[in-house]
């Protein structure tokens, strides 16, 4: 038994900001100060908020020491771990309340969360299978094992309402329902890790703070469709990820979790990783099994859908590691008990990464229905620097911008679609003023071109003539005409791709066309870019009457486009300077220069 | 997306291609073998010339026209060499949003190179990355295995010079 128990957070995030090595000066201090044996340092997984990392918690107290630097972490051991002083001073100061502290659960961030498929994320050591057995691991595998038939399981999860927490949001016990009526020699259990959409990252946390629950979800869907192999496609993006899943494979198989005859019950589940090499189309069901049998991870035609011809041509189900995160919970807490959480059509919780322009970047688990303004502006903390909220944008590549005007729409997968966005696989980018809604599509659409596979036209050539559209746009040369021709397009594209990708790749030209007209309008009939983004549409001007005459702008201007004028200011004793637009090349050396702020853009 | 097609003459080693060798004879019996050799492949040499693409053909019994179709089709496959220090910038929409793109411009026009290019001195090379899922810590930058976050365009080069010091 330990009287303290350090938990440090080992997760990608904090991982960058060096928490290693403070888990590293924590050993070293507690062992000079004797304490190895009274003090127990444990490296979890994420603990969602990121924007404070790196993090460490010390119990019993539950101190939330946030933002740790590796030469605090003497007076930490000497204060707290060894005389029992907390030091106040590097709480997370949301924690601190005048003499008393908070619990963590009471603060803002975390009180109004709910953790299902992130419960151990934080909690445990990813790392030791025992931490999990703990928090009973395995024993939902054992209680679908040795008490429930397959066909229970499978009305298990029907009932409980759980949809697919990659995108589409399909219901997975139906997935795993129609597997399991086919017969076949071979059938097999996947699991889509290939997290490819920019600013998502909850699936990766998952793997890092509690990859024991994927593997056990899919050994107990393994035992409801009839399947004893598993196949983890997972991004190499994630060398962390995939070192803990490596090794709790092999301390599964130690324990006879995985391999053959668990738990004496004859069945046998064995499951193997495949790394992923950057192709975010490999998300798709049939791309991702056609990259786990080595090829190009091109997508084909549905149907047969892979419940009946899947991986080397067998019945597959294939599920996201958040969707199998939940699981485990289900079989132990029962259907009811997670219907009970969502709305009508959304059950249970969801996972959305938070990023961007908002104050509390990390991971945040909710009950399905809560709005998108409780998200941004209580557990999220709001927008940084006092600037405008403008826009959040879920669903990545494939979703939509939703504006202020929807921030209390109650998300679900269906309210998302209807306001033109959708859930997919939970990244949420919240912003501000500064962002230009024509450059985020552009940029979204420059991603689907870069992706594309190539296979159909509509995706192939339809994306890059919406980019083409676009870049003139924000250059500057766009017509109104062009709006009409680009949602004709969008359609057409939407209408006819082959997969998923193509299918929802207009998305994010059509929601900002639908809730941001008057910016793309300002691009093409004004010739401004209101946020100030689009260089090509930018004025540089000298206030005249700020200008002091130094000329130092127009010796740093490359291209000469800065002249002396004849005015002079009153109060001014040289003459003040000008910006030639015809010359300009906007590539802003002026405004760095001037020292009395006498120019600015827009 | 378009791959740049290194021109620099092959140079592997007797060792490098006996490692090959055994990661090849790991996975014969391994129906998708191509991606994982493919990977092992890319450790070994740091990239991957037509040169070890044949002999992973050869070795799999595979067509060279599927190894090399595989190679072209995922970014995380690299078909010119990287510098000794290779600068990721993550271009995911959290970093994006938060500048990113202003930071790849500056390193652009601080190293004189584009995106997917290496410097004539073999330093360093560039690359315009997809989320790596630091977003907590958006704008990011990787170099080899080190991390920059929550960057601005003015620290960039003060980054720079502590490697071409190195």
């Amino acid at each position: 038994m330990y009287r303290s128990n350090v938990l440090v957070c080992g997760g990608t995030g904090c991982t960058s900001s060096n928490s290693l090595k403070i888990v590293e000066k924590l050993k070293e201090e507690i062992k000079a100060k004797g304490l190895e044996k009274e003090v127990n340092v444990i490296t979890t997984g994420c603990f969602g908020l990121c924007a404070l990392g790196p993090i460490m918690v010390v119990y019993p107290e539950g101190s939330f020491y946030s933002m740790v630097k590796v030469e605090d972490i003497p007076e930490i051991v000497e204060e707290h771990l060894l005389k029992g002083r907390i030091v106040t001073r590097l709480l997370y100061q949301e924690t601190v309340e005048e003499d008393t502290i908070k619990s963590l659960n009471k603060t803002a961030f975390y009180a109004k969360q709910k953790r299902v498929a992130l419960r151990n994320c934080g909690v445990i050591d990813p790392e030791k299978i025992d931490d999990y057995i703990a928090v009973d691991g395995y024993a939902a595998l054992g209680k679908v094992l040795t008490e429930m038939t397959p066909e229970q399981v499978i009305q298990t999860i029907l009932d409980s309402g759980l949809r697919g927490r990659g995108g589409a949001g399909f219901p997975t016990g139906l997935k795993w329902k129609f597997a399991a009526a086919n017969d076949a020699d071979q059938k097999y259990v996947c699991c889509n890790a290939d997290e490819g959409d920019p600013g998502a990252f909850m699936d990766r946390s998952v793997l890092e703070g509690d990859p024991h629950a994927v593997l056990e979800a899919m050994a107990i869907a393994g035992y409801a469709i009839g399947a004893s192999k598993g196949y983890i496609y997972v991004r190499a993006e994630y060398p962390i990820a995939v070192k803990r899943l490596q090794i709790a494979i092999k301390q599964a198989h130690e324990y006879g979790l995985l391999g053959d005859d668990i738990f004496s019950t004859g069945f046998n589940f064995d499951i193997q990783l495949r790394l992923g090499a950057g192709a975010f189309v490999c998300g798709e069901e049939t791309s991702l099994m056609t990259s786990i049998e080595g090829k190009r991870g091109e997508p084909r035609p549905r149907p047969p859908f892979p419940a009946v011809k899947g991986l080397y041509q067998k019945p597959t189900i294939l599920n996201n590691v958040e969707t199998y995160a939940n699981i485990a919970q289900i079989i132990l807490k029962g259907a009811d008990w997670f219907a009970s959480m969502g709305t009508e059509k959304s059950k249970g919780t969801k996972v959305f990464a938070l990023g961007g322009k908002i104050n509390h970047t990390g991971l945040v688990e909710i009950p399905m229905g809560t709005t998108l303004r409780e998200i941004v502006f209580e557990i999220g903390g709001g927008i940084p620097n006092g600037k405008k909220f403008k826009a959040a944008q879920t669903g990545g590549p494939s979703g939509g911008c939703i504006p202020e005007e929807h921030l209390d729409v109650p998300i679900d997968y269906d309210n998302l679609i209807a306001i033109g966005s959708m859930m997919g696989s939970g990244g949420l980018i919240v912003m501000d003023e500064d962002n230009c809604m024509v450059d985020v599509a552009k940029f979204f659409l420059e991603f689907t071109v870069d992706e594309s596979c190539g296979k159909c036209t509509p995706c192939r050539i339809g994306t890059k003539r919406l980019l083409e559209m676009l870049e003139k746009i924000t250059k500057g040369q766009g017509t109104m005409e062009m709006l009409d021709e680009m949602e004709e397009l969008c359609y057409y594209i939407k209408a006819n791709s082959l997969c998923g990708l193509g299918q929802t790749a207009p998305n994010p030209v059509l929601s900002t066309l639908r809730y941001f007209k008057d910016e793309y309008i300002a691009h093409i009939v004004d010739k401004k870019c209101p946020a100030g983004v689009c260089k090509e549409l930018l004025q540089y001007t000298i206030d005249k009457d700020k200008c002091f005459g130094c000329g130092m702008c127009a010796k740093k201007c490359p291209a000469g486009a800065i002249s002396v004028t004849d005015y002079t200011a009153p109060g001014k004793k040289k003459p003040a300077y000008e910006i030639d637009p015809s010359k300009c090349i906007k590539c802003g050396a002026c405004i760095d220069t001037c020292k009395f702020k006498a120019i600015s853009k827009g | 997306m378009q791959k740049k097609i290194s021109s620099i003459p092959f140079s592997g080693t007797p060792e490098q291609e006996a490692k090959l060798k055994e990661a090849i004879a790991a996975h014969l019996d391994d129906p998708g073998a191509v991606m994982p050799v493919l990977q092992e492949a890319q450790e070994i040499y740091g990239y991957l010339p037509i040169e070890v693409q044949q002999m992973v053909a050869e070795g799999l019994n595979v067509p060279l026209e599927e190894v090399y179709g595989v190679s072209t089709f995922y970014s995380q496959f690299a078909l010119s060499p990287k510098g000794k220090y290779n600068i990721s910038v993550c271009l995911g929409t959290a970093c994006y949003v938060k500048g990113s793109g202003d930071i790849l411009n500056k390193l652009s026009e601080l190293l004189g190179i584009e995106p997917e290019e290496c410097t004539p001195d073999g330093q360093f090379s560039l690359t315009a990355c997809r989320c790596i899922g630091a977003c907590g810590l958006a704008p990011v930058l990787t170099i080899n295995d080190d991390v920059y976050g929550r960057l601005t365009v003015d620290q960039v080069e003060g980054i720079i010079d502590k490697y071409k010091n190195a």
